[in-house]
């Protein structure tokens, strides 16, 4: 395997709420492998965008270091470090946040091609503005280069951002999906388009969303990573992971979600919670954070000691989970519930 | 009154259309609607974010905000053989038909309770308002209802609002909702913006109570999997109209609106082999002014100038299975191609 193009090394990021600290990511350790299709899914809080923001080096960690291309982002300095900026893009796809209301769609893409000068002169840029358009499927151009946020779709709305975030020439985006996203009929197409361009621009894009069968659609052929409470708990091959979840909360979340076809849905099992307490991330439980919920909770282990993220023993799977009795190789047994 | 309904019919909806006035014109986010829900049934209202679902669950109950007006239609509400016209109820009347007939949980309610007083003191009222003061036995009720809702029933009867989590404050709301027994139960978006473990116990918690209590259920949400968990009975809406409707696996299994259709080959799912899923082209349109003809002609692959021209009318030429499209036999014929 290449080397990876960006690499998270026991991050942790907590921040300061009043009088508390919120640990908001723990011993985060991700390899964003060249070109792959890398997805990050977890339930809303777990530190999804949180853990997006660090990768494009908008937010800084509070322990860890975070490598783009093997040197240590927080060391560039000049040239290095604005090739950085612009190689790491974030989108967060919530359509009706992130585009200024006074610009033009023209004015919107011109600005960042000026400013980091991507563009020789006003037809350069232009040009360039064109074929942006163009590279998200909006077309003709025409039709959509004078118009204003408030006079495009939904749908329209996140192609521009996508375009905005194409300006710079990304090596690396970072793709937010927020829970607000909810148009079924659109989200899909979108979705194809990002997979287009990673082919046609050489860009690696990260996933990030809480949809399980949305995560599987985007990295079929690559990873996904499940996050929960503000930790990685299962990284692997995507195939494998729907098949065959070893996690616990893997376990439990793939078998909660319902079906859209009545018949499957109907006569699916659901695991039992042992109990439904959710923790805050200021009063998180000690060992695993899952042990309360925990179906396969071991009694003295998993109440005592923090799990990090490892290969099962004797696993014949490429993937890591972050559960002590599954480190040690027990046979994991269910609670009644 | 004159009208007869079915005996199982409880509700009957009867070309219903509502528009907003705003400065930019009309809204016509219900047009056209027509349903009836039957005793114990749970009929799903699925359809994208603006195709105006709570429109329509609002319009039943008249709680519809003050620029909305009911331009056409009529509601008819059947109990014990007496039949209502909703549109027809005085204030009063209507302060008893949401509570004791069609109760609603809107979107979003968790934030509904009133968060100085506690969880007993809200049952109380809700029950005093409607002229039960027996507090022994609205207790006794009430803890019925929130162990139905896998709640710890002594413990939550005393709580108040900040001491429940999202999950428990949802079901806690499902139980009140239905203490006064309505017939109708009308649930917008029960799942939504809730986490899935947590989506599971609502939905657990939703079967066991229609399963339990006797009534109906009118359901919406843009969750598909919601629809093919729970209703027996579907209606898609589209650009405020039902475009299909029809029993759960109809829809699901041999939906006849190229719209349903679309919606369905654009949901991945859970299945170990890799979806091959194709979006619907374009976007919904501004209900302002919304497209001549059949809606959707905009973005249908079947579309041709009878769908530019007139807008099809809601017909079941297959069973009970009703679907407003000039060319069912198209979908059908593409289907039976590719099987
Ligand atoms: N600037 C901040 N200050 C304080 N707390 C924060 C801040 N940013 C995030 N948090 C907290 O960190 C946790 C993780 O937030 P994050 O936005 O990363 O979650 P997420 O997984 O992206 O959720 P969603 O699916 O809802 O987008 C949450 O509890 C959030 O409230
Ligand atoms: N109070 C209002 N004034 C004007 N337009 C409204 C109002 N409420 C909803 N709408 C519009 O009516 C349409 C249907 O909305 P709604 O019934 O909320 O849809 P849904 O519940 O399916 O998301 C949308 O176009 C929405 O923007
Ligand atoms: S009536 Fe025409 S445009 Fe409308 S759904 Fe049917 S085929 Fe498509
Ligand atoms: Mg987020
Ligand atoms: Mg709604």
């Amino acid at each position: 395997m290449s080397s990876p193009i960006i690499e998270l090394k026991h991050v942790y990021r907590s921040f300061k709420t009043g009088r508390e600290i919120v640990p908001v990511l723990q011993d985060i350790n991700i390899s964003v492998n060249r070109l792959e299709f890398l997805c990050l899914v977890g339930e809303s809080g777990c530190g999804k965008t949180t853990t997006g923001k660090i990768i494009c080096g908008l937010l800084p960690t509070s322990q860890g270091i975070v490598e783009f291309e093997g040197a240590d982002i927080a060391s560039l300095r000049g040239d290095n470090q604005r090739r950085f900026r612009r190689s790491v893009q974030i989108i967060h796809q919530d359509p009706y946040a992130s585009l200024n209301p006074t610009q033009t769609v023209s004015e919107m893409l011109s600005y960042p091609l000026i400013r980091h000068k991507l563009a020789p002169h006003r037809r350069g840029v232009l040009q360039r503005v064109r074929e942006l358009l163009d590279l998200v499927d909006l077309t003709p151009v025409e039709d959509f280069i004078d118009k204003y946020p408030h006079q495009l779709s939904g749908g329209q709305r996140q192609r521009i951002s996508i375009a905005r975030a194409l300006t710079t020439e990304p090596s690396v985006i970072v793709a937010d999906e927020s829970v607000s996203m909810v148009d079924v009929s659109i989200r899909i197409g979108l979705l194809q388009m990002m997979m287009d361009l990673r082919d046609r621009l050489d860009v690696t894009i990260v996933f990030i969303t809480h949809d399980l069968a949305l995560a599987k659609y985007f990295a079929w052929d690559g990873r996904i990573g499940v996050m929960y409470l503000g930790r990685l708990v299962e990284i692997g091959r995507t195939q494998q992971i729907i098949r065959d979840p070893q996690h616990p909360y893997t376990k439990v979340l793939l078998s909660a979600i319902p079906d859209p076809d009545p018949e499957k849905t109907r006569s699916k099992q659901h695991i039992q919670l042992r109990s439904e307490d959710i923790r805050r991330l200021t009063e998180l439980p000690p060992g695993c954070s899952f042990h309360p919920r925990c179906p396969w909770y071991v009694d003295g282990v998993c109440d005592k000691e923090v799990p990090e993220l490892s290969v099962p023993f004797q696993s014949e799977f490429d993937v890591e989970v972050a559960c002590i009795p599954l480190e040690r190789g027990a046979e994991l047994a269910l609670h009644d519930a | 009154m004159s009208q007869n309904l079915p005996p199982d019919v409880v509700l009957k909806v009867d070309d219903l259309s509502v528009v907003y006035r705003t400065d930019r014109g009309d809204v016509k986010a219900t047009a056209n609607v027509s349903f009836e829900l039957r005793n114990g049934e749970a009929l799903a209202l699925i359809g994208e974010s603006g195709s105006g679902k709570t429109t329509i669950s609002l319009a039943l109950i008249r709680k519809l905000p003050r620029n909305a007006v009911i331009t056409s239609g009529q509601i008819l509400y059947q109990r014990n053989q007496e039949v209502q016209d909703v549109l027809k109820l005085s204030n009063r009347q209507l302060r008893e038909f949401r509570w004791n007939e069609c109760a609603m949980v809107f979107q979003g309610a968790q934030n509904a309770f009133n968060p100085v007083l506690n969880i007993r003191k809200q049952f109380e009222d809700t029950a005093q308002a409607h002229g039960w003061t027996d507090k022994a036995a609205v207790r006794k009720r009430a803890l019925s209802l929130l162990q139905l809702v896998r709640l710890d029933p002594e413990r939550v009867y005393d709580a108040y609002p900040h001491e429940l989590s999202g999950c428990m404050k949802q079901r806690t709301l499902l139980a009140l909702g239905v203490l006064l027994s309505p017939q109708i139960v009308i649930l917008d978006e029960p799942t939504t913006a809730l986490d899935i473990l947590t989506q599971r116990a609502i939905i657990d918690v939703l079967n066991d109570m229609q399963r339990q209590l006797d009534f109906s259920i009118i359901f919406i949400s843009h969750d598909l999997s919601l629809a093919a968990e729970l209703a027996d009975h579907v209606a898609t809406v589209y650009a405020g109209e039902i475009i299909e409707l029809g029993g759960v696996n109809d829809i699901f299994y041999r939906s006849l609106h190229p719209y349903t259709h679309g919606l369905l080959t654009s949901v991945p799912t859970l299945d170990h082999a890799q979806d091959l899923l194709q979006s619907i082209p374009g976007s919904p349109p501004n209900l302002i002014t919304p497209p001549e003809g059949c809606k959707f002609h905009p973005r249908c692959a079947f579309a041709d100038d009878i769908c530019r021209k007139e807008n099809p009318a809601l017909t079941d030429d297959v069973g009970a299975h009703l679907a407003a499209c000039w060319h069912k036999d198209r979908l059908l014929e593409s289907r039976k191609a590719r099987a």
